[in-house]
């Protein structure tokens, strides 16, 4: 089943045309990669979804983003039920200045969508799906910017899914991670996609394939070929995707 | 020059120039301590001046003193803080904001008389306020408006732009993001400008001589449209307009002066230790 389906997106910073006519079809409670050399394009399109580059001067976007039926990028879309239901990992993790549990609870208090009588329950849940309850459930109190990276990472991720969104996009959530959290990460992800559509950006290579059910290329804001991972990384059809996987180009 | 012979004259010029920003701040201290403690009690601190102001207390003066300031910085904050929020958070750039920027850098630079003369004309002539507390407040609350709203632009603009967007991702608007995330991470820095201003407030004589200072007045204000003793302009009088005073006497009130900014200088320290633990 579908969940988000693109389609003819083009998006300009200004004179600039980072997005080229992309159309995709990113499937419900699966992990859809998105490769490519930097600057091709990839965290423009994550940010279109969630409609992040609304805060950019100057970037105008047509086309549709169509979740659940609805176009996301018409001007009257709710952009707070939109954010609500599609969540954002960073690059580098990005914990609020606070506790823990107050980073857990922020969207909560900001939406007031819970009772503050739950709050410790959803911090425990959150905390329970991102694997770091039994890591911090002395040290809710602690700040965040005292956890390791990673516990960080797990701890937006929980953030995130306390507001129980639909979809999470992680651009390039593991960068900033070693490679033992970073398995952990992956490991997690796979976890969650049960009850969540992923999208993830990342340039390792790797890492797409040991993760992701299907994988998009982008090059120079288009998107050259889209399909099952194991496809794109055994059998492209396009040759400049060849390229890329094989360290030809890019 | 051999580069061990220049890198111990470099020192030791370093060092002889920081010791001499210590010495006049620790000779201050010591003269006024020194001076002005002997003549310290109670009756000093809370008895209303008496025989043309060569005996008695400095009442009037530090209750005149703390009222303004707290006057002073009730009218600042919200104006400078939000103000600094709107620079920051909304403002494009443009030829208003260009213009406002150039403003505060200018308004910074205008001497403290000028402050005053403007204060006169327009709160005590103009709107009719007449020397009062109102009026020296809010000429003094302009005085410090550049500070309190440079140190907290610094301290907005030092708050990363990553908080921003994990808020704004999670569905926040706009100001719920600078309410929940921006203003908390910002405020020791805004603190830090809020002290400043405080001492600032506290130890001008010219801006709130035409606008509030009463020379002498042996009673409490009773409402915001009051004339006050000042202790900046007391100390002033007492210094050289009242023959045959005790030099204690003069000192001590420097003392209290210096001790009442340092206590309202601690107490925003402290607030601000406070939150950077929390954070
Ligand atoms: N705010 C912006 N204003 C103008 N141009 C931008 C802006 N953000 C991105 N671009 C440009 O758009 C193109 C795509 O950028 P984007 O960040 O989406 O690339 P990316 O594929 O995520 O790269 P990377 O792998 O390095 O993260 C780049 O050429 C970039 O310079
Ligand atoms: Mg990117």
């Amino acid at each position: 089943m579908t969940k988000i389906a693109v389609e003819k997106l083009n998006l300009f910073y200004g004179d600039f045309q980072a997005l080229i006519n992309v159309d995709i079809r990113i499937p419900a409670n699966k992990i859809t990669s998105m490769i490519g050399p930097s600057g091709c394009g990839k965290s423009t399109l994550l940010r279109t979804v969630n409609r992040m580059n609304d805060l950019v001067d100057g970037a105008r976007v047509d086309g549709k983003i169509i979740i659940d039926g609805d176009n996301v990028l018409d001007s009257g879309y709710d952009l707070v039920s939109l954010r609500k239901r599609v969540g954002m990992v960073f690059q580098r993790p990005n914990p609020f200045p606070m506790s823990v549990a107050s980073n857990i609870t922020f969207g909560l208090r900001v939406h007031g969508s819970a009772k503050r009588g739950d709050f410790d329950n959803i911090v425990e849940d959150s905390l329970k799906k991102v694997l770091l309850w039994d890591d911090l459930k002395d040290r809710l109190d602690r700040s965040a910017l005292s956890l390791s990276l990673e516990q960080q990472q797990r701890l937006c991720i929980a953030r995130l899914i306390a507001v129980k969104p639909e979809i999470l996009l992680m651009d390039e959530p593991c960068s900033a991670l070693d490679p033992i959290a970073t398995e952990r990460i992956e490991q997690l992800m796979i976890e969650l996609k049960e009850n969540y559509t992923i999208v993830i950006v990342t340039h390792n290579m790797q890492q797409a394939s040991r993760i992701s059910d299907s994988t998009g290329f982008m090059w120079l804001g288009e998107l050259i070929e889209y399909g099952a991972t194991d496809m794109i990384f055994t059998n492209p059809k396009q040759k400049l995707t060849q390229d890329y996987i094989t360290g030809r180009a890019g | 020059m051999n580069p061990k012979l220049a890198q111990k004259i470099a020192f030791i010029i370093l060092l002889l120039a920081t010791i001499l920003v210590i010495v006049p701040v620790g000779m201050i201290v010591v003269i006024i301590v020194v001076k002005g403690a002997p003549a310290i009690n109670w009756e000093f601190l809370l008895a209303m001046p008496s025989k043309g102001m060569r005996a008695g207390g400095i009442f009037p003066a530090i209750v005149g003193t703390i009222y303004l300031v707290a006057a002073t910085i009730l009218f600042a904050i919200p104006v400078g803080v939000f103000s600094a929020i709107y620079l920051v958070e909304y403002a494009r750039e443009n030829l208003l904001t260009r213009m406002v920027k150039l403003a505060i850098i200018n308004l910074a630079g205008v001497p403290s008389i000028v402050y005053g003369l403007f204060g006169l004309g327009l709160f005590v002539i103009f709107l009719g306020f007449g020397p009062s507390i109102i009026a020296g407040a809010l000429t003094l609350a302009i005085m410090i408006l550049p500070i309190i709203i440079t140190t907290s632009k610094e301290a907005l603009d030092s708050v990363p732009r990553s908080y921003r967007e994990a808020s704004l991702a999670l569905g926040a608007s706009k100001w719920q993001t600078i309410r929940h995330v921006v203003l908390p991470s910002a405020l020791p820095g805004i603190l830090t400008g809020i002290i400043l201003g405080i001492s600032r407030a506290a130890g001008e004589t010219a801006p709130i001589l035409f606008t509030v200072a009463a020379f002498y007045l042996p009673r409490l204000p009773r409402t915001m449209f009051d004339q006050v003793m000042v202790l900046p302009y007391h100390l002033f009088v007492v210094s050289t307009q009242i023959p045959n005073i005790k030099t204690e006497y003069t000192y001590a009130t420097a003392l209290v002066l210096v001790g009442i900014v340092l206590i309202a200088n601690l107490a925003a320290i402290i607030l601000r230790s406070k939150y950077r633990k929390k954070i």
